[in-house]
């Protein structure tokens, strides 16, 4: 599965972000957690199924305007690739797929 | 000095010894707590509270068997509310749709169910019952739930040559991640080490195929697997370092710092009913025992990987050595080594039979006689 820009990242079962008033937030998986610090909590946070990843490289560029915006979009990118590598995100598509 | 101590990850409470199966190589010990001492409702409470305040991220509701205790679903309730990440560990044997639901909605956020093989006949000569049916049906409730789940495969000598089919049946469950566990030598797996055990082909071929699984899934499905420690190099990281991520309190509400710490003689444990979790897991002289490095003895104390490997296991060194601060003796570098070897040579090199014994009528194999743990009272 590629990731593309109208994809639907969302956070794979098993997988959730640590409650909000417990420090630091922490995406929370089977056997480990992922210590989310700004932009990946940012990032995190829209994994919710309803963002599409033009919308959270949109976002994000908004939110970090001093950044490049194209430096922006390949760290989303790669850090999506990442979470879905480690089965931390499903791509909305495919898990549709997978309920067949 | 005393070392460093850092807070504890993942609380593992055992809920009970009570069990519909029977595994010969439960990580339980020998000498199972009854029902009777099991801790009420209220102290479970009162301990998953007192985790997430020292910082513990994860609660493993274990056993036994969990869901033979009646107050499970409060019990996950509860420990949702307090902020941990709640996993059931579980044979699912006493699911049924209605209950899977309940704790669900009582906010469980995963689920490990144990197999024991890819078929009924195997899955059942391991645990005395028949079981794989329900482990089947559990799946399919699961999927409907969505709930994030691993299936969790216990690997020996008995079974290793079925292993494709177990992970076949991994992916086919749509399971999120599978694990693949190495039998460990302690408890009931030391008394049935000798038809546990596999050789070393076994390993090799094993170690091949789960490397070629995890390659094939890599997005798909998370595939973890545990080697077996008698035949590597260098020990394993046995919970992570002794007292620094992990907590065990078994159903009586002793506080260990692993599943087999009580085999070690001499160490002294609190029980949760006399003192709060952080003081145990601060003070406790169980848990202070093999913190850090004072305790180590050559070569582990001027040895590169102690920061790595913190010596390996202590319970492993005293079973194997009869001294609990030794090197932990599946370590290459350890003088106690050749004891390791002794029984892998025995096994992979078996002497051929002697001619003395040709006059005897031929016998037939002798039925395979596994040490079943008891269901305690």
């Amino acid at each position: 599965m590629h990731l593309e820009m109208n994809t639907r990242p969302r956070l794979a079962p098993g997988c959730r972000l640590s409650d909000s008033e417990r420090s630091p937030r922490m995406l929370q998986m089977p056997e480990r957690a992922l210590r989310l610090n700004g932009s990946s909590l940012e990032i995190v946070t829209r994994c919710d199924g309803s963002h599409t990843v033009r919308q959270i490289i949109s976002e994000l560029q908004k939110m970090y305007s001093k950044a490049e915006p194209e430096r922006v979009e390949k760290d989303i990118l790669g850090y999506l690739s990442l979470l879905h590598e480690q089965r931390a995100v499903d791509f909305a598509d495919e898990d549709a797929a997978a309920q067949e | 000095m005393t070392a460093t101590i850092s807070t504890p990850l993942a609380l593992i409470a055992e809920l009970t010894h009570r069990c519909p199966l029977h595994c010969v190589y439960c990580s339980n010990p020998l000498e199972l707590q009854s029902r009777r001492l099991e801790l009420s409702t209220e102290v479970w409470s009162r301990v998953l509270k007192e985790a997430a305040e020292a910082g513990v991220l994860q609660v493993d509701f274990t056993g036994g068997e969990p869901l033979a205790r009646p107050d499970l679903v409060e019990l996950i309730r509860v420990a949702r509310a307090a902020g941990l990440y709640v996993n059931l560990i579980t044979s699912g044997l006493p699911l049924d749709e209605r209950r899977l639901a309940e704790i669900v909605n009582a906010g469980l956020d995963h689920l490990q169910l144990s197999f024991q093989g890819a078929q009924e006949d195997a899955a059942s000569e391991i645990a005395g019952t028949r079981v794989l049916e329900q482990k089947l049906q559990v799946i399919k409730w699961m999927r409907a739930h969505r709930i994030g789940f691993t299936l969790n495969f216990v690997i020996h000598r008995q079974n290793l040559n079925r292993l494709e089919e177990m992970i076949s049946l991994g992916v086919e469950s749509g399971a999120g991640r599978l694990e693949f566990a190495h039998v460990q030598y302690y408890g009931w797996a030391f008394v049935n080490r000798q038809l546990l055990l596999p050789t070393r082909e076994q390993v090799d071929h094993s170690i091949r195929l789960l490397q070629q699984a995890q390659a094939e899934l890599r997005g798909k499905v998370r595939v973890e697997y545990v080697t077996p420690d008698y035949y590597a190099k260098f020990p394993k990281a046995c919970m992570g370092g002794w007292g620094r991520r992990l907590m065990l309190i078994t159903p009586s509400g002793d506080a260990l710092p692993c599943h087999a710490a009580r085999v070690i003689p001499g160490l002294k444990f609190e029980n949760v009913m006399n003192l709060d979790l952080l003081r145990i897991w601060r003070e406790s002289d169980a848990f202070q025992r093999f913190r850090g490095e004072a305790w180590m003895q050559d070569p582990c104390k001027s040895c590169d990987r102690r920061t790595q490997d913190f010596g390996g296991c202590r319970c492993q060194a005293f079973l194997l050595t009869g001294d609990a601060a030794a090197t932990d003796p599946v370590c290459s570098l350890s003088p106690q080594r050749p004891r390791v070897d002794a029984t892998l040579a025995a096994l992979n090199n078996p002497i051929a039979p002697s001619e003395a014994i040709a006059f005897d009528a031929p016998t037939p194999p002798a039925k395979i006689s596994w040490a079943y743990r008891r269901n305690p009272a």
